[in-house]
């Protein structure tokens, strides 16, 4: 077999090579099933029904991709400039936090604007929690990857002291959970009976407009030539600390939105198992998508399937709905591959 | 250059056995002929140049050759130990290894934090024995290298070695696995003339124990130096070949041109006003280099002023200055008006001064992005680029597509990726992005490095024709036929110190030689304005 690199990638290959990357990632899943002596059609067919069977299925499906649209893009924002933000998890808590702090009965104002701004707190607080890293990169060169994963840590214990002290809900009896969100600060539900929430509505608004930010505009030019080549950003006149900077700020921001999302949409207070790694999942999400905003809704849906189709399947057969991360650990490999296709005209045999 | 090949040594080849044969080698790309029925034979002992510009098809045949290409169609014949010619597996570079065929590439595979012998060694090791012989490989070693100027200390880590070095590290490594037919692409792209000289005493040292050599360039004075016999290639075809000492330069730039080369001609242009002011400037050192001490320089609309120096002088560090990547520490730097300290890339850009960077990849472009982003890097944020932050895609695609016609740049399009461009073609895009605006101030940093004849025709005319229009040029280049031919005036740069700038005329390759070599030298008064 050898391999010759591609002139361009067509369209219709950049659109299947992800898609049959899944699909392969989901068949590989099987050999384990097998293993496990579990019919394999009936748990991949209920991982399906689970995802996208029913009305309900589906809106459990958008529920959950809506944290991981806004956290893949938080990740493929920062790694189109090549800044290593692994911290959307610290960041969604602090916006999470910062949406309680002004949507609980702090502020006594109407929908129209409490909502607003209890979506800008979360997102400013997501934003301003990364410029500490930022800054310290571009000042002293320290590795973003390193601060920005261990203020995750710093970000769930200053949340757990937060719920145990000062935002403890009253009528919580002792429990570490804050005061439930008001009407007028919470996202609207979508679709009756569901959990669907407007949040959905943010997370898609946000994909176009990052799209639109780095395929449209000069800032998102700038923001790609410093990921691709920081010499050449700076001999052009590119601002390449300022525009790290703002970037970070941006991630910071996209990540602090999912917090939000999540307690004015879904729960309706802030506890600490408030996200099940959304943040460490929207770096998957933005990797499935090729760092594109737009690629990041269908890697955030397929992933959010994944897990909610396994946790049905789970239910009804007794597999450990772990198989759901062995999906999405195969489905990172797998994608691998498809990019081998996308960038490489692969010839087989001895030619 | 040390060695003249004379008619009689050529001839003498016609009766040696074959090392290798190429018979009818075709390859094609979709649409591009990269290789068309190109036949070719080296004989033992034979160092055989193979010519033709960037794009012309060298690389493809050698990776045929090589086994990283399989040919569409024709065939590769290998002598093996006895002297029979035998045909080589398509498409397999360890048969290649095997069959005694060495590839030096422009780019070194070495690992840096390894030794030399380490590197020389590496693969070649018995999988399972308890020891690595080190002991039989010095033997071997000592051996291949003796009489060949391939003297590398074999313990020393590669990363601490100069380019030249890791290239003789490079050609034991071939000569280790027993080359018996040696490749070597533009192998003197990365060296200094003094080590280029000590390359072809090697080759021609390896070359009389049998080594069959071929020398990819593009540069004909070395190919007339090195080689007994030339092969040029044009767009795939193979349009020439002759004993070296049976043709001449102009000959062989035709052929690989495809059109008679006129060198560049610098006419009368009228002086005008200061462009480049530098007084008694301190600046810090940058890559490696020494830092400047009390520089002065001045460059005059209509004139172009040269830089000469070896590498590593403080180039650098000037270029720095002046392109506006760094401030001076003390003096007063003008360029257009912004001074004392100059102004940052965005200001000079605004300001009409044009920068042509020394390295093209590294900053010259994003290699990632498509050309017409590469186009506008410089002028994104102007009125004709964009409205309110947006790009106006539409007409930047048809302002590319006009900047891809003026320039004569060879790619699919607006929207090809830059990284997939050859080298000249990158450099006239970044020309044509600079000259476009019309610049008052050029500055051009090794332009034509890494080019080859066509390109530097072209680069060498457009510069000029920008001086004609009143641009002044501060050129920096390592090529002094270039320096001499473009230059109105060329100042030395030696450790950080720059000579006053003499006027061309009074100045020849010896003068500047020696005063790149730190030599104070007399320059007729007469002459010395």
């Amino acid at each position: 077999m050898r391999l010759e690199p591609r002139q361009s990638t067509p369209l219709w290959l950049a659109v299947v090579a992800p898609v049959m990357a899944g699909l392969l990632a989901i068949a590989l899943t099987a050999v384990p099933l097998a293993w496990a002596g579990v019919p394999i059609g009936r748990a991949l067919g209920l991982i399906g029904t689970g995802a996208a069977g029913s009305l309900f299925a589906v809106s459990e499906t958008l529920t959950r991709a809506t944290p991981l649209i806004l956290t893949g893009l938080a990740a493929a924002v920062a790694f189109r400039a090549k800044l290593w933000n692994i911290g959307a998890e610290g960041q969604l808590y602090l916006g999470a936090l910062a949406a309680v702090a002004v949507g609980s009965g702090a502020l006594d104002l109407p929908p129209a604007l409490l909502l607003p701004i209890t979506l800008g707190a979360g997102a400013l607080a997501g934003a301003l929690w990364m410029l500490g890293p930022a800054i310290l990169k571009v000042r002293f060169g320290v590795d973003e990857v390193v601060t920005t994963l261990l203020l995750n840590f710093v970000v769930l214990l200053f949340v757990s002291m937060m719920l145990e002290g000062p935002m403890q809900d009253p009528m919580s009896m002792g429990w570490p959970q804050s005061a439930p969100i008001v009407d007028e600060a919470s996202l609207p539900r979508l679709i009756e009976k569901t959990r669907l929430h407007a949040g959905l509505i943010v997370a898609l608004a946000a994909a176009v407009l990052m799209w639109l930010l780095l395929q449209r505009t000069v800032w998102g030019l700038e923001m790609k030539a410093v990921g691709a080549n920081p010499d050449a950003a700076r001999f052009a006149g590119i601002p390449v600390r300022g525009v790290m900077i703002g970037v970070a700020l941006l991630s910071g921001a996209l990540a602090g939105l999912a917090g939000v999302g999540e307690v004015a949409g879904l729960k309706g207070f802030l506890t600490l198992d408030l996200s099940p790694g959304f943040g460490y999942s929207g770096i998957v999400v933005a990797m499935l998508a090729g760092l594109n905003p737009l690629g990041v809704i269908p890697a955030a849906l397929f992933i959010a399937g994944v897990f909610v189709g396994a946790d049905s399947m789970s239910r009804a057969i007794g597999v450990s709905s772990y198989i759901a991360d062995l999906i999405v650990a195969l489905s990172l490999l797998t994608m691998l591959l498809a990019g081998l296709v996308t960038r490489y005209r692969i010839h087989l045999g001895r030619a | 250059m040390a060695f003249e090949a004379d008619g009689a040594a050529g001839a003498a080849f016609a009766d040696a056995p074959a090392a290798l044969r190429l018979t009818g080698i075709t390859k094609h790309f979709g649409p591009l002929k990269a290789n068309e029925d190109i036949s070719l034979e080296v004989k033992r002992g034979e160092i055989i140049a193979l010519l033709g510009e960037n794009g012309a098809g060298k690389t493809t045949l050698m990776n045929i050759l090589f086994g990283h290409y399989v040919a569409d169609s024709g065939r590769v014949e290998v002598a093996d130990g006895n002297g029979a010619l035998r045909t080589l597996a398509p498409g397999s570079p360890a048969a290649a290894l095997k069959a005694g065929v060495g590839m030096v590439h422009q780019h070194f595979a070495l690992a840096d934090n390894l030794s030399v012998l380490d590197n020389i060694m590496l693969g070649t090791e018995r999988l399972l024995a308890p020891w690595q012989g080190k002991g039989e490989a010095l033997d071997r070693l000592a051996e291949l290298t003796e009489g060949t100027g391939l003297d590398v200390d074999l313990s020393a880590r590669v990363a601490d070695l100069s380019v030249g070095q890791r290239q003789r590290v490079e050609i034991i490594k071939a000569l280790y696995r027993d080359a018996r037919i040696l490749i070597m692409d533009e192998p003197t792209a990365v060296l200094t003339p003094q080590e280029a000289d000590g390359l072809f005493l090697t080759l021609r040292a390896l070359a009389m124990d049998g080594l069959a050599v071929i020398f990819i360039s593009h540069k004909l004075d070395e190919v007339m130096a090195i080689s007994n016999r030339v092969a040029v290639l044009r767009h795939g075809h193979k349009v020439a070949e002759a004993e070296t000492a049976r043709t001449t330069k102009a000959e062989l730039a035709e052929a690989m041109v495809g059109r008679p080369v006129a060198p560049a001609r610098r006419g009368a242009a009228a002086l005008g006003a200061v462009v480049l002011s530098l007084e008694d400037v301190s600046a810090p050192g940058v890559a490696g280099g020494p830092p400047l001490h009390d520089v002065s320089l001045e460059v005059r609309s209509g004139e172009v002023v040269g830089i000469a120096g070896i590498s590593g002088n403080g180039q650098a560090s000037l270029a720095a200055l002046v392109s506006g990547l760094n401030r001076p520490d003390e003096g007063a730097l003008d360029i257009l008006g912004l001074s004392p300290a100059g102004g940052s890339p965005a200001a000079l850009t605004r300001k009409g001064a044009g920068r042509i960077p020394e390295d093209r990849h590294r900053e010259g472009v994003v290699g990632e992005f498509p050309i017409w982003a590469n186009a506008i890097l410089e002028t994104r944020w102007t009125g004709d680029v964009q409205r309110g932050g947006f790009l106006r895609t539409a007409r930047l695609r048809a302002e590319t597509e006009r900047l891809i016609a003026t320039y004569d740049i060879r790619c699919p399009g607006p929207d090809g990726q830059t990284k997939l461009m050859s080298g000249g073609n990158m450099q006239k895009l970044i020309l044509g992005r600079v000259l476009d605006r019309e610049p008052r101030f050029i500055l051009a940093s090794q332009p034509t490095r890494g080019l080859d004849i066509g390109a530097v025709t072209y680069v060498h005319g457009a510069l000029l024709a920008a001086r004609s229009g009143g641009a002044g040029i501060l050129l920096f280049s390592e090529d002094l036929e270039e320096l001499l031919a473009l230059s109105d005036r060329v100042a030395v740069i030696y450790r950080g110190r720059l000579t006053r700038a003499w006027p061309t005329d009074t100045l020849n390759m010896r003068l500047l030689g020696l005063m790149m070599a730190g030599e104070t030298v007399e320059v007729e008064a007469g002459h010395a304005a």
